[in-house]
């Protein structure tokens, strides 16, 4: 047997590593270095104006909903901030409402009561195969444009208004006890998470347990309470109005808002359904088996044996669905919500004509929101994953 | 699926900007001579612009625009090929090479013809804006509009224009924006908005798809200058001089009396030394623009002077019935207006 060569030779395996990983990351740069000096000289010769400078230059259009004050001359930048926020709206109620409804049906397809199975079975097989694109076109054009004009809107009690202009609603703003409103929540959240330790650790010591949910509705009504009748009302509402053509003063959901959300909320659910349905069904009937035997109740046989089990299950595929939320939130474009596609990669990419910076800057907002709910789902999965001991 | 098509031709468009290699001028026509056509992108559905007839052949001005380039280079009108491209696309797909010529109801503006590397050929159409609503409203005048909601279509000038008329008026609106312009009408027709605000060519064309056209009015208003015409991309010259002249030959021709049915002739036994020059008859003025010396002779003979083109797509045999108006020549009350062949 004779040694390996010193120095670099090719057959040395751990040269030959090297040698490919320098080759990659040589050639990975290499085309990256190449497309962007490609981009920029075609960019100069064909005199298309090219950077990040059309930010700053005013939008001079208008949007239907912003988030943040806008007037036509705002720029561009803060129209992008626009379509950020309208985007973040979507995804953030979407999910929220996704997950309530999808884990009312995931259960409910467990449910021994044929109806109720069924039901929830028809719900998961329809909407899960039906492309989200049409959920929505359907939920606009079928459903809320047909509504009544603002006329002829369904009127509720004077101060709700459903019309094909959307929902409108009494809109708030601060009044004189607002302060000290806001103060006596705080107070009121302080007081509740000291009750709840005092009553864990009272738990721990003594096994009694304690109501805490309705001790923490309890102190959350009658802290600020007492402050509505000490200082008054912490806003003051104003109704809508029918003025001219529309609605004038409260707030209003518009119905693009609501039948994007509604549509990726029902869409999205089906999905979840499925998921949560597998994750509990992934827990062993042992489980229930030994909580009944150990004297729980089939409710908290469910909260404190079963669903803290499943989850385990759950969070991982439910991150990807929350994923696909965000990004199909971005179908928007067909029924004229502004959100980031249809305001940013639509009207300003076609009003500043710079295809590539607008289409970059979208891009990387849409990885920028996937990967901050990935971390979240990965933070919360980490904490509630087994703990082997 | 019309959203998923559109973005990705944005992104491929850009992706082709970063791969594509250097226009340079004459690339355009050896390109076109090349493979045999002419790359056309137009509307994604407007009467009396481009718009598919019953047997799927794209019809309208601005398809006739580029049957007229085709003509002249090819001396065949049928050598061009459509791209249907929504007004989101339209500039990328030109910008990227995907299309040769943009004919496709374009606003000239100076942010278009100097910063996204396009230039426009000249002016097929001289529109504005207008509003479209419906009769029950009682509305008689845009100073009434105080309030509305105004559909629009997304990625156009009238998003800038109503923007400014309601700023400038002192009124208040709010706009839904809309990907197609059929998405607008319909959101029109529910009631979504009160008003329908485009070019007014496209308002009409518009009215005439709804259900019932009868019940809208289109307001006397006009609050912005729209001139709507072909453009190419920057810097190819030699292209650029194909397509306007092509639109100036089409102008001279119907100034000169010579229409599709008597060119022949003309160009065989004309007295008139600028018609005998246009038609090559005298002179070579077609080889300085690169093209036979026919090529005024077959746009007029297979597409038809600009008059023709322009009654025949939008005049008063048509369901649009839209007067001449600015559209007529200089010497006939309008303002089109062509520089000489010489």
């Amino acid at each position: 047997m004779h040694n390996p060569p010193r120095g670099l030779s090719l057959s040395d395996p751990r040269v030959r590593a090297w040698l490919f990983q320098i080759l990659t990351i040589v050639f990975v740069v290499g085309l990256g270095w190449y497309l962007f000096h490609n981009t920029q000289t075609n960019l100069q010769h064909r005199g298309i104006t090219s950077g990040f400078d059309f930010l700053e230059r005013s939008a001079g259009f208008g949007i239907a909903q912003h988030l943040i004050p806008y007037t036509e001359s705002d720029s561009y930048a803060r129209v992008f901030v626009i379509g950020l926020l309208n985007t973040l709206l979507v995804t953030f109620i979407g999910i929220i409402l996704a997950t309530l409804l999808g884990f009312i049906i995931g259960v409910a397809r467990l449910s021994p009561n044929w109806m109720i199975n069924k039901l929830a079975t028809v719900y998961v097989e329809t909407f899960r195969n039906i492309p989200p694109l049409l959920q929505i076109l359907f939920w606009y054009f079928a459903v809320f444009l047909t509504l009544p004009g603002p006329r002829g809107s369904i009127n509720i009690n004077d101060t709700f208004f459903i019309s094909n202009r959307g929902l409108n609603m009494p809109g708030a703003s601060l009044a004189e006890g607002f302060w000290p409103f806001a103060v006596a929540v705080l107070l009121a959240i302080v007081a509740v998470v000291a009750m709840v330790r005092w009553a864990n650790r009272r738990f721990e010591a003594t096994g009694e347990p304690f109501h805490k949910f309705w001790a923490a509705v309890g102190l959350l009504l009658l802290i600020p309470g007492l402050s509505v009748l000490l200082f008054g009302n912490p806003l003051s509402w104003e109704l809508p109005e029918l003025k001219g053509f529309n609605f004038a003063g409260g707030w209003v959901l518009i119905p693009e808002l609501l039948a994007l959300t509604l549509a990726l909320t029902i869409y999205t659910a089906a999905f979840i359904a499925e998921i949560v349905r597998s994750g509990i069904r992934s827990v062993s009937h042992g489980q229930t088996e030994a909580a009944r035997s150990l004297g729980l109740r089939e409710g908290p046989t469910l909260r404190k044996v079963i669903i803290p089990q499943a989850m385990r299950v759950i969070i991982p595929p439910l991150t990807s669905q929350y994923l696909n939320l965000a990004k199909n939130s971005s179908l928007a474009a067909g029924i004229g919500y502004p959100e980031m596609v249809s305001l940013f990669a639509g009207t300003v990419l076609n009003q500043t004509g710079q295809a590539i910076e607008v289409i970059a800057i979208t891009m990387s907002v849409y990885l920028a929101i996937s990967i901050s709910i990935s971390l979240l789902m990965n933070w919360y999965n980490k904490r509630i994953a087994l703990i082997e001991r | 699926m019309k959203m998923l098509k559109s973005t990705l031709a944005v992104m491929t468009a850009a992706a082709a900007l970063g791969l594509s290699s250097f226009a340079q001028a004459g690339a355009t026509l050896d390109a076109v001579q090349k493979k045999g056509f002419v790359q056309c992108g137009v509307s994604d559905g407007l009467p009396g612009f481009s718009v598919p007839d019953a047997k799927g052949t794209i019809v309208g001005i601005d398809a006739d625009v580029c049957r007229a380039v085709a003509a002249a280079v090819f001396g065949d009108a049928t050598k061009v090929k459509f791209s249907q491209l929504n007004a989101k696309e339209r500039f990328t797909a030109l910008q990227s090479g995907e299309v040769d010529v943009l004919s496709r109801n374009t606003t000239w503006t100076s942010s278009r013809d100097a910063g996204m590397g396009l230039v426009f050929a000249g002016v097929t159409y001289y529109d504005g804006i207008g509003f479209l609503v419906n009769k029950k409203l009682g509305v008689s005048s845009a100073k009434e509009l105080d309030g509305a909601t105004i559909c629009i279509q997304a990625g156009t000038t009238t998003e800038l224009n109503v923007s400014d008329y309601f700023r400038a008026n002192g009124l208040k609106y709010t706009p839904i924006t809309f990907d197609t312009s059929d998405e607008s009408a319909k959101s029109l027709e529910s009631g979504r908005c009160d008003v329908l605000t485009s070019d007014k060519s496209q308002l009409y064309a518009q009215r005439s798809k709804l259900a019932s056209p009868t019940d809208y009015v289109v307001l006397p208003e006009t609050i912005s200058k729209e001139p709507l015409g072909p453009v190419v991309r920057k810097g190819d010259e030699e292209w650029f001089s194909i397509v306007r002249w092509t639109l100036f030959a089409m102008l001279n021709a119907e100034e000169a009396g010579v229409t599709s049915k008597n060119v022949e002739a003309e160009a065989k036994s004309t007295k008139n030394p600028d018609v005998a020059r246009m038609l090559g008859a005298d002179g070579e003025y077609g080889k300085d623009l690169k093209l036979p010396k026919d090529w005024v002779v077959q746009i007029v003979k297979q597409v038809g002077n600009y008059g023709e083109v322009f009654e025949k797509n939008l005049g008063k045999s048509t369901p649009l019935q839209i007067d001449r108006g600015l559209n007529a020549l200089w010497n006939n009350g309008g303002i089109q207006y062509a520089p000489p062949v010489r």
